[in-house]
Protein backbone atom coordinates (compact mmCIF):
# COMPACT_ATOMS: atom_id res chain seq x y z
CA UNK A 1 0.00 0.00 0.00
CA UNK A 2 1.73 3.25 -0.64
CA UNK A 3 1.93 5.91 2.01
CA UNK A 4 4.91 7.69 1.59
CA UNK A 5 5.00 11.27 1.26
CA UNK A 6 6.89 13.22 -1.27
CA UNK A 7 7.84 16.79 -2.44
CA UNK A 8 9.07 17.77 -5.69
CA UNK A 9 10.58 21.22 -6.22
CA UNK A 10 14.24 23.07 -6.38
CA UNK A 11 16.17 22.10 -2.93
CA UNK A 12 16.30 25.44 -1.44
CA UNK A 13 12.14 25.72 -1.22
CA UNK A 14 11.95 21.99 -0.44
CA UNK A 15 14.51 21.49 2.36
CA UNK A 16 12.23 22.39 5.64
CA UNK A 17 10.23 19.59 4.17
CA UNK A 18 12.70 16.67 5.28
CA UNK A 19 12.81 18.11 8.79
CA UNK A 20 8.71 16.57 9.01
CA UNK A 21 8.97 13.98 7.09
CA UNK A 22 8.80 14.41 3.68
CA UNK A 23 10.64 12.60 0.95
CA UNK A 24 12.79 15.30 -0.98
CA UNK A 25 12.63 14.49 -4.85
CA UNK A 26 14.93 17.59 -5.88
CA UNK A 27 14.54 19.33 -9.39
CA UNK A 28 16.12 22.72 -10.12
CA UNK A 29 15.20 22.33 -13.68
CA UNK A 30 10.90 22.77 -14.10
CA UNK A 31 11.57 21.01 -17.34
CA UNK A 32 12.62 17.86 -15.85
CA UNK A 33 9.63 17.58 -13.19
CA UNK A 34 7.36 15.79 -15.89
CA UNK A 35 9.69 12.93 -15.70
CA UNK A 36 10.30 13.12 -12.18
CA UNK A 37 6.89 13.09 -11.30
CA UNK A 38 6.25 9.81 -13.31
CA UNK A 39 8.88 8.14 -11.96
CA UNK A 40 8.13 9.22 -8.24
CA UNK A 41 4.69 8.02 -8.75
CA UNK A 42 5.46 4.91 -11.14
CA UNK A 43 7.47 3.58 -7.69
CA UNK A 44 4.04 3.43 -6.15
CA UNK A 45 5.50 4.39 -2.87
CA UNK A 46 3.38 7.57 -2.08
CA UNK A 47 -0.04 8.80 -1.57
CA UNK A 48 0.67 12.25 -1.60
CA UNK A 49 3.04 13.89 -3.75
CA UNK A 50 3.31 17.74 -3.29
CA UNK A 51 4.79 19.69 -6.03
CA UNK A 52 5.80 23.33 -5.94
CA UNK A 53 4.46 25.60 -8.26
CA UNK A 54 7.14 25.97 -10.46
CA UNK A 55 7.57 22.10 -11.13
CA UNK A 56 3.47 21.96 -10.91
CA UNK A 57 2.88 24.09 -13.96
CA UNK A 58 5.78 22.46 -16.16
CA UNK A 59 4.29 18.92 -15.65
CA UNK A 60 0.94 19.56 -16.65
CA UNK A 61 1.06 16.70 -19.62
CA UNK A 62 2.45 13.83 -17.04
CA UNK A 63 -0.26 15.04 -14.25
CA UNK A 64 -3.38 14.62 -16.86
CA UNK A 65 -2.69 10.66 -16.28
CA UNK A 66 -3.63 10.48 -12.54
CA UNK A 67 -6.63 13.10 -12.60
CA UNK A 68 -8.84 10.32 -12.06
CA UNK A 69 -6.98 7.81 -10.16
CA UNK A 70 -7.51 8.13 -6.32
CA UNK A 71 -3.64 7.62 -5.65
CA UNK A 72 -1.54 9.40 -5.67
CA UNK A 73 -3.07 12.99 -4.94
CA UNK A 74 -1.05 15.37 -6.65
CA UNK A 75 -1.30 18.74 -4.36
CA UNK A 76 0.65 22.06 -5.69
CA UNK A 77 2.29 24.39 -2.87
CA UNK A 78 4.24 27.50 -3.42
CA UNK A 79 7.73 27.51 -3.27
CA UNK A 80 10.43 29.64 -1.83
CA UNK A 81 9.62 32.44 -4.46
CA UNK A 82 6.12 32.77 -3.39
CA UNK A 83 2.85 32.39 -4.58
CA UNK A 84 1.47 32.46 -7.63
CA UNK A 85 -2.02 31.55 -7.12
CA UNK A 86 -1.62 28.39 -9.57
CA UNK A 87 -3.34 26.49 -6.39
CA UNK A 88 -6.56 29.01 -6.33
CA UNK A 89 -6.54 28.89 -9.95
CA UNK A 90 -6.92 25.07 -9.79
CA UNK A 91 -9.67 25.14 -7.71
CA UNK A 92 -11.50 27.91 -9.62
CA UNK A 93 -11.03 25.14 -12.49
CA UNK A 94 -12.27 22.61 -10.68
CA UNK A 95 -15.57 24.61 -10.10
CA UNK A 96 -15.44 25.47 -13.23
CA UNK A 97 -15.56 21.92 -14.78
CA UNK A 98 -18.37 20.83 -12.38
CA UNK A 99 -20.84 23.81 -12.69
CA UNK A 100 -19.65 25.08 -16.58
CA UNK A 101 -18.70 28.55 -15.30
CA UNK A 102 -17.15 29.66 -11.97
CA UNK A 103 -19.97 30.65 -9.94
CA UNK A 104 -18.03 30.70 -6.45
CA UNK A 105 -14.69 32.24 -6.53
CA UNK A 106 -15.64 34.33 -9.47
CA UNK A 107 -12.32 34.78 -10.66
CA UNK B 1 -38.07 16.25 -35.28
CA UNK B 2 -35.63 13.51 -34.85
CA UNK B 3 -37.17 10.24 -36.05
CA UNK B 4 -35.56 6.67 -36.01
CA UNK B 5 -34.95 4.91 -38.31
CA UNK B 6 -36.89 1.45 -37.66
CA UNK B 7 -40.12 -0.14 -39.02
CA UNK B 8 -43.64 1.14 -38.10
CA UNK B 9 -44.57 -2.12 -36.50
CA UNK B 10 -46.45 -3.06 -32.68
CA UNK B 11 -43.40 -4.83 -32.26
CA UNK B 12 -40.58 -2.42 -32.51
CA UNK B 13 -43.67 0.41 -30.67
CA UNK B 14 -43.34 -1.71 -27.47
CA UNK B 15 -39.95 -2.05 -27.75
CA UNK B 16 -39.67 1.73 -28.25
CA UNK B 17 -42.01 2.19 -25.17
CA UNK B 18 -39.68 -0.35 -22.82
CA UNK B 19 -36.55 1.69 -24.23
CA UNK B 20 -38.55 4.85 -23.29
CA UNK B 21 -39.59 3.98 -19.72
CA UNK B 22 -35.70 3.01 -19.09
CA UNK B 23 -34.33 5.73 -20.45
CA UNK B 24 -36.66 8.24 -17.52
CA UNK B 25 -35.78 6.36 -15.27
CA UNK B 26 -31.87 6.78 -15.99
CA UNK B 27 -32.26 9.78 -16.37
CA UNK B 28 -34.03 10.83 -13.27
CA UNK B 29 -31.82 8.96 -11.29
CA UNK B 30 -28.78 10.36 -13.17
CA UNK B 31 -30.17 13.50 -12.37
CA UNK B 32 -30.45 12.90 -8.48
CA UNK B 33 -26.81 11.65 -8.47
CA UNK B 34 -25.53 14.96 -10.32
CA UNK B 35 -27.21 17.11 -7.80
CA UNK B 36 -26.39 15.54 -4.84
CA UNK B 37 -22.96 15.18 -6.37
CA UNK B 38 -22.71 19.63 -6.56
CA UNK B 39 -23.92 19.86 -3.21
CA UNK B 40 -21.55 18.29 -1.57
CA UNK B 41 -18.61 19.45 -4.00
CA UNK B 42 -19.74 23.03 -3.49
CA UNK B 43 -19.48 22.22 0.13
CA UNK B 44 -15.92 20.68 -0.40
CA UNK B 45 -14.52 23.42 -2.72
CA UNK B 46 -15.39 26.12 -0.15
CA UNK B 47 -13.60 24.42 2.45
CA UNK B 48 -10.63 23.51 0.29
CA UNK B 49 -10.53 27.45 -0.44
CA UNK B 50 -10.38 27.80 2.68
CA UNK B 51 -7.98 25.56 4.21
CA UNK B 52 -5.21 26.31 1.15
CA UNK B 53 -5.21 30.12 1.97
CA UNK B 54 -4.88 29.45 5.21
CA UNK B 55 -2.08 27.06 4.35
CA UNK B 56 -0.69 29.09 1.98
CA UNK B 57 -0.44 31.81 4.36
CA UNK B 58 1.45 29.64 6.95
CA UNK B 59 4.20 28.05 4.39
CA UNK B 60 4.70 31.84 3.59
CA UNK B 61 5.48 32.27 7.28
CA UNK B 62 7.77 29.50 7.36
CA UNK B 63 9.71 30.62 3.87
CA UNK B 64 10.37 33.60 5.61
CA UNK B 65 11.85 32.59 8.81
CA UNK B 66 14.04 29.59 6.01
CA UNK B 67 15.14 32.66 4.18
CA UNK B 68 16.09 34.40 7.38
CA UNK B 69 17.69 31.29 9.06
CA UNK B 70 19.95 30.54 5.66
CA UNK B 71 21.16 34.26 6.10
CA UNK B 72 22.27 34.06 9.75
CA UNK B 73 23.62 30.31 8.75
CA UNK B 74 25.83 29.03 6.37
CA UNK B 75 24.04 26.85 3.32
CA UNK B 76 25.75 24.11 4.23
CA UNK B 77 24.89 23.60 7.62
CA UNK B 78 21.21 24.44 7.31
CA UNK B 79 21.26 21.38 4.82
CA UNK B 80 23.38 19.34 7.16
CA UNK B 81 20.78 20.41 10.03
CA UNK B 82 17.55 19.58 7.71
CA UNK B 83 18.38 16.28 6.05
CA UNK B 84 19.36 14.53 9.43
CA UNK B 85 16.33 14.26 10.85
CA UNK B 86 14.77 10.62 11.89
CA UNK B 87 11.23 11.97 11.42
CA UNK B 88 9.08 10.28 9.07
CA UNK B 89 5.68 11.07 8.28
CA UNK B 90 3.08 8.58 6.39
CA UNK B 91 -0.44 9.02 4.67
CA UNK B 92 -2.29 5.90 5.30
CA UNK B 93 -4.79 5.99 2.30
CA UNK B 94 -8.25 4.57 2.85
CA UNK B 95 -11.04 5.70 0.67
CA UNK B 96 -14.38 6.62 1.50
CA UNK B 97 -17.60 6.70 -1.34
CA UNK B 98 -18.88 9.76 -2.37
CA UNK B 99 -22.09 8.77 -4.67
CA UNK B 100 -19.87 5.95 -6.28
CA UNK B 101 -17.04 8.49 -6.65
CA UNK B 102 -14.15 6.89 -4.67
CA UNK B 103 -12.14 9.40 -2.79
CA UNK B 104 -9.26 8.97 -1.24
CA UNK B 105 -9.36 9.44 2.53
CA UNK B 106 -5.38 9.73 4.53
CA UNK B 107 -4.93 8.69 7.86
CA UNK B 108 -1.29 10.31 9.05
CA UNK B 109 0.56 8.45 10.96
CA UNK B 110 4.46 9.67 12.54
CA UNK B 111 7.22 7.44 13.34
CA UNK B 112 7.88 9.42 15.94
CA UNK B 113 5.47 10.59 17.86
CA UNK B 114 7.44 13.05 19.86
CA UNK B 115 6.87 17.02 19.30
CA UNK B 116 10.73 17.60 19.47
CA UNK B 117 11.20 14.30 16.93
CA UNK B 118 11.03 17.22 14.11
CA UNK B 119 14.21 19.06 15.22
CA UNK B 120 17.25 16.58 13.97
CA UNK B 121 19.86 18.83 15.10
CA UNK B 122 21.30 20.47 18.14
CA UNK B 123 20.87 23.68 19.04
CA UNK B 124 23.74 25.04 19.89
CA UNK B 125 25.17 25.98 16.55
CA UNK B 126 22.05 26.56 14.69
CA UNK B 127 19.87 29.82 14.85
CA UNK B 128 16.29 30.81 16.42
CA UNK B 129 15.10 31.41 12.95
CA UNK B 130 15.36 27.97 11.62
CA UNK B 131 13.26 26.67 14.79
CA UNK B 132 10.74 28.93 14.30
CA UNK B 133 10.39 27.42 10.89
CA UNK B 134 11.10 24.14 11.47
CA UNK B 135 7.94 24.24 14.30
CA UNK B 136 5.57 26.17 12.21
CA UNK B 137 5.97 23.68 9.29
CA UNK B 138 5.70 20.85 11.72
CA UNK B 139 2.33 22.32 12.59
CA UNK B 140 0.99 22.92 9.05
CA UNK B 141 2.28 19.32 8.27
CA UNK B 142 -1.36 17.27 9.11
CA UNK B 143 -3.23 20.50 7.12
CA UNK B 144 -1.01 19.78 4.58
CA UNK B 145 -2.02 15.88 4.38
CA UNK B 146 -5.99 17.31 5.22
CA UNK B 147 -5.38 20.14 2.13
CA UNK B 148 -4.38 16.76 0.05
CA UNK B 149 -7.58 15.05 1.13
CA UNK B 150 -10.02 17.62 -0.10
CA UNK B 151 -8.13 18.99 -2.78
CA UNK B 152 -7.84 15.39 -4.58
CA UNK B 153 -11.79 14.73 -3.59
CA UNK B 154 -12.52 18.31 -5.49
CA UNK B 155 -10.58 16.75 -8.51
CA UNK B 156 -12.31 13.41 -8.81
CA UNK B 157 -15.63 15.00 -8.25
CA UNK B 158 -15.36 17.89 -10.20
CA UNK B 159 -14.89 14.76 -13.11
CA UNK B 160 -17.67 12.61 -12.36
CA UNK B 161 -20.23 15.83 -12.11
CA UNK B 162 -18.97 17.08 -15.59
CA UNK B 163 -19.60 13.35 -16.82
CA UNK B 164 -22.48 13.00 -15.23
CA UNK B 165 -23.75 16.02 -16.20
CA UNK B 166 -22.75 15.57 -20.07
CA UNK B 167 -24.84 12.15 -19.70
CA UNK B 168 -27.93 14.13 -18.23
CA UNK B 169 -27.91 16.37 -21.03
CA UNK B 170 -27.56 13.74 -23.63
CA UNK B 171 -30.39 11.62 -22.26
CA UNK B 172 -32.68 14.69 -21.98
CA UNK B 173 -32.18 16.88 -25.24
CA UNK B 174 -30.83 14.17 -27.23
CA UNK B 175 -32.32 10.37 -26.69
CA UNK B 176 -35.44 10.79 -24.96
CA UNK B 177 -37.02 13.41 -27.46
CA UNK B 178 -35.86 10.65 -30.69
CA UNK B 179 -37.95 8.52 -28.62
CA UNK B 180 -41.00 10.47 -27.84
CA UNK B 181 -41.00 11.26 -31.28
CA UNK B 182 -40.08 8.08 -32.77
CA UNK B 183 -42.73 6.49 -31.00
CA UNK B 184 -45.41 9.12 -32.00
CA UNK B 185 -44.46 8.33 -35.21
CA UNK B 186 -45.35 5.19 -34.73
CA UNK B 187 -47.95 5.24 -33.47
CA UNK B 188 -49.38 7.86 -36.07
CA UNK B 189 -48.67 5.40 -39.21
CA UNK B 190 -50.49 2.69 -37.09
CA UNK B 191 -53.33 4.83 -36.52
CA UNK B 192 -53.46 5.78 -40.11
CA UNK B 193 -52.51 2.14 -41.31
CA UNK B 194 -56.13 1.08 -39.30
CA UNK B 195 -58.02 4.39 -40.79
CA UNK B 196 -56.97 3.26 -44.39
CA UNK B 197 -57.89 -0.54 -44.12
CA UNK B 198 -61.60 0.25 -42.60
CA UNK B 199 -62.21 2.80 -45.24
CA UNK B 200 -60.99 -0.05 -47.69
CA UNK B 201 -63.29 -2.86 -46.23
CA UNK B 202 -66.25 -0.61 -46.25
CA UNK B 203 -65.98 0.34 -49.51
CA UNK B 204 -65.49 -3.57 -50.52
CA UNK B 205 -68.27 -4.46 -48.38
CA UNK B 206 -70.34 -1.78 -50.24
CA UNK B 207 -69.44 -3.71 -53.99
CA UNK B 208 -69.88 -6.81 -52.66
CA UNK B 209 -73.51 -5.63 -51.27
CA UNK B 210 -74.05 -4.07 -54.20
CA UNK B 211 -72.68 -7.33 -56.37
CA UNK B 212 -75.38 -9.39 -54.33
CA UNK B 213 -78.65 -7.24 -54.11
CA UNK B 214 -78.10 -4.80 -57.23
CA UNK B 215 -79.46 -1.71 -54.39
CA UNK B 216 -78.95 0.99 -57.44
CA UNK B 217 -81.39 -0.71 -59.78
CA UNK B 218 -83.96 -1.36 -57.37
CA UNK B 219 -84.29 2.50 -56.70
Amino acid sequence: MPNKIAIIGDSESIKGFAAIGFDLIECDKPEKAGALLRNTAETELYSIIYMTEETFVSSERERKKYEEKSLPAIIPVPGLKGNCGIGRQRLSDFVERAVGSDIIFNN
Amino acid sequence: MAVMNVNPTRMQLQKLKKQLNTALRGHKMLKDKRDELMRQFLDLVRRNMELRVSIEEQLKKCNESFASAGAVMSSEMLTQSLLTTSQKMFANPSTKNIMSVNVPVFTTEKRNNDTSAVYPYGFAFTSFELDDAVSALAKVSEQLVELAEIEKSCEMMSVEIEKTRRRVNSLEHVLIPRYTDTIKYISMKLEENDRSSKARLMKVKDMLLEQAHHYSEQE
